[in-house]
């Protein structure tokens, strides 16, 4: 989700095999850059597997080029990387949120599982309560929030969403990004 | 209808198997070890495709000794699981990939705190207090909801266990032979003397 000049992004913590959950710690967001995060969402495997990936393209990144990536630059990297998977993908849907140190513009953007970028100037969705997240983003986002309030409406959106969603909840990770400051929030939410 | 169950505590990790290896309807052997210690303070407990399984864990046994061997350290549990799942997730997508669920329990070696990884074939990792495989979860992730405590002894640990392994001879149509307990702890790993005998009665 976009703010005025910040960015949030969030995820439950739920691990399951259809209808029976395994661990309720299971973060989906990984950290790429100073102010880039990356979330993950799909089969359990390919979130590890793709986030490792990356985490070693965006380290060669940063050593050969001796600076941090830019968010556009991941999305980038993100989108090439599934599409080398264009007819065995990796099944996930990921989630770019990110500001740029450069232009200190907030940016998001989702992709599809072969990666398809899809831009956004409000939020993205993405995950088995993807349609509950559309309504409730619809509902409470507006333009030009402050981070506080940016993440009263992010939070209360994913908590609203994952209470109709069997498969998602068990927690939340929301993470509050400004141009030189991240602030993490753990939110229980139900365990039920 | 092999049983794997974890459980956490203070200062011990407990992983049970079960002690039949089945082929089909039939019981070929009451007394199987479904688990391969692959360093001081890490063991391994495996089910899945005859065949595969053993031949997993002790590919993975042998590379962590390889290790060890190598550098003079002993890796610890959070670079063992994470060893195993990317040997794992580089099967799945290969011509023919390993069917092996896995359970892995260890005492990190500098800190001394216990840790439980949930493996399964599709090479999903999760580090767990407390973790089951196969129908074992339907039947024991319940109790263990209700009964664990991160800081429970080892003694608590097992009656745990124990109410687990009671409710599994309750409900599983097809015995299991019972379990092999083995416990972690800063020490090294221990086979436990565990009554398998007790008759529970039937619901």
């Amino acid at each position: 989700m976009v703010g005025k000049d910040c960015v949030a992004i969030a995820c439950d913590l739920r691990l399951g095999m259809q209808a029976l959950t395994v661990s309720n710690n299971f973060p989906k967001i990984f950290n790429y850059a100073p102010s880039t995060y990356l979330g993950l969402t799909g089969l359990a495997t390919d979130v590890a597997t793709v986030s490792d990936l990356l985490r070693y393209k965006v380290n060669m990144y940063r050593l050969r080029e001796e600076r941090n990536i830019a968010p556009q630059t991941l999305a980038n990297l993100v989108s090439s990387t599934l599409y080398e998977k264009r007819f065995g993908p990796f099944f996930v849907s990921p989630v770019l949120g990110g500001i740029n140190q450069t232009t200190g513009k907030p940016f998001i953007c989702g992709f599809d599982s072969i990666g398809c970028i899809d831009f956004a100037k409000d939020f993205i969705v993405s995950g088995t309560a993807s349609e509950q997240l559309f309504g409730t983003c619809e509902g409470l986002w507006e333009p030009d929030l402050s981070p506080e309030d940016l993440f009263e409406t992010i939070s209360q959106a994913l908590l609203s969403a994952v209470d109709r969603d069997a498969l998602s909840g068990w927690g939340a990770q929301v993470y509050i990004i400004e141009k030189d400051k991240v602030t993490q929030r753990l939110l229980k939410g139900r365990q039920d | 209808m092999d049983v794997l169950l974890g459980i956490t505590g203070k200062d011990f990790v407990i992983v049970a198997a079960s002690k039949a290896a089945m082929r089909g309807p039939t019981v070929l052997k009451a007394d199987d070890d479904k688990t391969r210690q692959l360093n001081k303070s890490t063991i391994m407990a495996f089910t899945g495709e005859a065949g595969d399984t053993v031949q997993f864990a002790e590919y993975i046994q042998a590379n962590i000794q390889l290790y060890t061997m190598r550098n003079d350290t002993e890796l610890g549990p959070a670079a063992v699981a994470n060893f195993v799942r990317g040997e794992l997730a580089r099967s799945l997508r290969s011509r023919n990939p390993y069917t092996v669920n896995l359970l892995l329990g260890g005492m990190d070696p500098i800190s001394n705190k216990p840790s439980l990884y949930w493996v399964d074939y599709l090479a999903s990792l999760a580090q767990v207090p407390y973790a089951a495989h196969g129908y074992a979860q339907y039947y024991c992730l319940s109790t263990l909801d209700k009964h664990h405590h991160p800081d429970i002894s080892l003694e608590q640990g097992l009656k745990i266990l124990e109410m687990c392994t009671d409710e599994l001879k309750r409900r599983l149509p097809i015995d299991f032979k019972g379990v092999l307990v083995k416990v972690v702890t800063k020490d090294g790993v221990e086979i436990l003397d565990y009554d398998n005998d007790k008759i529970v009665k039937s619901a």
